[in-house]
């Protein structure tokens, strides 16, 4: 087994334990925000080292070109999931509020409401409420 | 046996400890969220099952289901986003 292989057999290894790993996450975390804090290994890092492992062992320009094309589409997409999967999150209160060290997004509410509260003559000019 | 085979069983094994631990979660999630969620950590698990399938066996026939993968993951999830968040609102 030359040291070639060993390389390409490791970084499977990493994305199958970052898997592994993401799937115990998933299963034991407390709320949706902590899961998906687990559930973004596999997603990146994991398929990462996975499409590396793919162009060390066919290293060819076309390989090369369609890993990075997975890679660029992973990369976009996935935060996107992410930040509507916690933001609907958020909103129908599937959040642990005793888990939560700081909450930013609860701060900035309750001061826009108080400023909704201090101006209410320019109330039809904010019909649509706060920023959904 | 080659020692690479030996390798890939490793991990078909890590990625099954994964799946499983996936749909667990798919059925037991306490809202519709976790699911949503965990059918995309599913998905993950079977992009890298995928992609590591090729590398141990030295073809690229599946690289374009991975490319269509990652371009069309993202639908399911933020419909299902959008509609929570829609029927909340209300």
């Amino acid at each position: 087994m030359t040291a070639f292989e060993l390389g390409v057999g490791g970084l499977i290894l990493l994305s199958a334990f970052l898997s592994m790993a993401a799937g115990i996450g998933i299963l034991r975390f407390p709320d949706v925000l902590t899961r998906l804090h687990a559930a973004t290994k596999p997603q990146v890092l994991g398929l990462a080292v996975v499409l590396l492992a793919i162009v060390l062992r066919v290293p060819t320009w076309g390989v090369v070109s369609t890993a990075v094309l997975i890679m660029t589409f992973q990369l976009l997409t996935q935060p996107m999931t992410a930040h509507m999967l916690g933001r609907a999150a958020y909103r129908s209160d599937h959040v642990r509020r005793d888990l939560l060290i700081e909450d930013d997004l609860g701060r900035d509410i309750d001061e826009h409401e108080h400023e909704l509260e201090r101006a209410p003559e320019s109330d039809e000019l904010r019909e649509d409420g706060p920023a959904r | 046996m080659t020692p690479l085979a030996i390798i890939g069983l490793a991990a078909a094994t890590m990625f099954g400890v994964g799946a499983i631990a996936a749909i667990v979660r798919i059925i037991r999630g306490p809202s519709i969220l976790d699911r949503a969620l965990a059918t995309d950590v599913l998905l993950a698990i079977a992009m890298c099952g995928l992609a590591a399938e090729m590398a141990i066996n030295r073809h690229t026939d599946t690289l374009v289901v991975l490319l269509v993968l990652a371009m069309f993951a993202i639908v399911g999830s933020i419909a299902i986003a959008r509609f929570v968040a829609k029927q909340d609102a209300s």
